[in-house]
């Protein structure tokens, strides 16, 4: 039974990530209708320029994440500008496969540069000890990091004028067009908010886990099931499904072989797009 | 049967046998093995291009159809002792079976949606292999190289699953003329452009797009069970590579979706362009970041490929270019 609750715990906080992860691509769904198929890559862009924070100019990882967002949200206008824009207003196909596209200059040219062999971040943080479970300290901190982001991503979105512009673009971007609002720039803005919380996300795994640059593939079909838990577009429900997500994943390998928790995903995520399709928060 | 009637069709088809035949009569084993993999990527795409192409429908997954059919084919051939015309031919119908009952399920879902359960496809399938015990679950099967005396020999092998593959990728072609140019095709076409105009026009879309689905598969498994038949052992990961689907995306954007000649024309160039570039020494570990900047800028520039191209440029190849 112990067992079983640490392991819980343990994917509960491994959940957060995941969550703000899937937070990203579901912002992105819900402004622009556009899945990005570069997610995951650029995920693994954040763990690379993490680690390389950390180890050449020896910056605390955790501090260095400020730099990655930075970067991720500059990485994030460059990828819209240059190959979202064109195709924003064209078939499904094109945006698909634009975004794919550029997933593939990433890993293409990560595995030339960076090479296919593991790297970690060595920045142990000691463990917290309550009762008889024992909690990571690096974990703690990515959830309290995640939690820090999200609360500052809904005052952004509720309280601010680009954040309101953002709602406005998602809700009817002719009409917001109409309004005053640059829908142009503000696409821009929440590609670049999207990619951030990828980068984000990749940066507090490096701390966690050895990666590759083609780590993000193992997470970016984790983020698509999140996101349909969670029903695409709403970045609360995101998060709400990461930690669900995470607490299966902590859950399933107590009874069951590890190989098998990519089935069970999937066969969820397909369960959840032919019933729910708006997520288990969203309305029938 | 309109595509009969359409002369760019039977340009494509004859200028595919004329080749093919052509290698038989020079019969050299270089010449043999390159033609080899530009038929089979040619038939995978002309495959994917009738759900991708025709429908508008991307299929991030072909590739689970030519593993879990060459898996079943090759298994038949192996465990059973089949012969290959039957495993081939079974093979292809248990891949089309397959897409037939998922597409069932999972084709209610529309564009983007269908987009991402075919992702989801690919690792299940890997994932289930993996696991499942009568395939060899990571370590796969082989057959013994005895299998091959049945054929005259395994150099006689080797000829015998060109001309097999020959004909598989012709056949292909022809049902990707057919499909295009009849009732059904101009349903699918409807579905691309407008999926609810062409419900209220009395296309039944599930059903359409499930047979298009279905139809789609048949080719890659019977390609499958013929590669791993060649190559006389067959693996989780060779099966299931991801890169390969992409790559006939790519390959289908590259020639022109929904044309019948586009896919194998965009097999043939990126085949060879990808040839060269693996082999040059600047190029080599950069060819999965060159066919993304290629499929980028068709995306960006030119989004109905070449043919689509040169049909908008000189409308009096039109007739020609099917």
């Amino acid at each position: 039974m112990e067992q079983v609750l640490a392991s819980l715990l343990d994917g509960l906080l491994l959940g957060f990530v995941y969550g703000m992860a899937a937070m990203g691509l579901s912002l992105i769904w819900g402004v622009m209708r556009v899945i990005n198929l570069s997610h995951g890559a650029i995920m693994a862009l954040g763990m690379f320029a993490t680690y390389f924070l950390f180890t050449v100019l020896g910056i605390n990882p955790y501090l260095a994440l400020l730099v990655v967002a930075a970067l991720g949200l500059v990485f994030g206008f460059a990828v819209y500008g240059i190959a979202v824009h064109r195709v924003i207003d064209a078939p499904h196909l094109s945006s698909l496969l634009a975004t794919f596209s550029v997933n593939m200059i990433i890993l293409g040219v990560g595995t030339a540069v960076f090479t296919t062999s593991p790297r970690n971040i060595d920045f142990p943080l000691g463990s917290v000890q309550i009762g008889p479970l024992t909690l990571q300290g690096t974990r703690l901190i990515a959830a309290l990091v995640t939690m820090i982001t999200t609360a500052t991503l809904y005052l952004f979105l509720y309280r601010t004028y680009p954040g309101k512009s953002i709602r406005a673009v998602a809700n009817n971007r002719a009409s917001a067009e109409l309004m005053g609002i640059p829908s142009a720039r503000v696409l821009a803005l929440s590609f670049g908010i999207g990619t951030m919380l990828a980068a984000l996300a990749g940066g507090l795994i490096s701390t966690f886990f050895p990666f590759t640059i083609l780590s993000g593939d193992a997470y970016q079909p984790r983020s698509f099931v999140i996101c349909v838990l969670g029903g695409l577009g709403d970045p609360l429900g995101a998060l709400l499904g990461g930690l669900i997500l995470g607490m299966m994943e902590g859950l399933i390998p107590t009874f069951m072989p590890v190989s098998w928790v990519p089935v069970v995903e999937f066969v969820l995520f397909v369960l959840i797009l032919l019933f729910r399709p708006s997520g288990l928060l969203g309305a029938r | 049967m309109n595509a009969w009637r359409q002369p760019g069709c039977w340009l494509t088809w004859l200028g595919l046998l004329a080749g093919g035949l052509a290698v038989v009569v020079v019969r050299d084993n270089t010449v043999r093995e390159l033609a080899f993999t530009l038929l089979m990527f040619a038939a995978l795409a002309s495959s994917l291009n009738i759900m991708m192409g025709y429908t508008g429908y991307v299929n991030f997954g072909h590739i689970v159809f030519f593993g879990l059919g060459g898996y079943t084919g090759f298994y038949l051939i192996s465990q059973h002792g089949w012969s290959l015309y039957p495993a081939v031919l079974v093979g292809g119908l248990a891949a089309a079976a397959l897409a037939g009952f998922l597409g069932s399920a999972i084709l209610r879902l529309r564009g983007a949606y269908f987009a991402l359960a075919t992702i989801g496809i690919n690792e299940a399938a890997r994932a289930f292999v993996n696991n499942f015990t009568p395939f060899g679950g990571p370590t796969g099967m082989f057959v013994n190289f005895s299998a091959y005396a049945e054929y005259g020999g395994a150099a006689q092998a080797l000829w015998l699953t060109y001309a097999l593959l020959l004909a598989i990728t012709i056949l292909t072609l022809i049902l990707s003329g057919m499909v295009k140019y009849s009732r059904f095709g101009l349903g699918l076409m409807g579905i691309r452009e407008d999926e609810d105009a062409a419900v209220v026009m009395g296309v039944s879309a599930p059903r359409f797009k499930t047979a298009a689905y279905a139809l789609s598969a048949l080719a890659p498994g019977m390609v499958g069970t013929l590669y791993f038949f060649k190559n006389g052992n067959v693996e989780p990961g060779d099966a299931f590579r991801l890169n390969m689907s992409i790559e006939m995306l790519v390959m289908v954007m590259l020639g022109g979706q929904g044309t019948v000649l586009g896919p194998v024309l965009g097999a043939v160039t990126y085949e060879r362009l990808r040839g060269y570039l693996l082999t040059s020494p600047l190029f080599k570990n950069l060819h999965l970041a060159f066919a993304g900047l290629a499929l980028l800028l068709i995306v960006l520039f030119v989004p109905t490929g070449v043919v689509g191209w040169l049909r908008a440029r000189f409308p009096r190849l039109r007739r020609l270019l099917a």
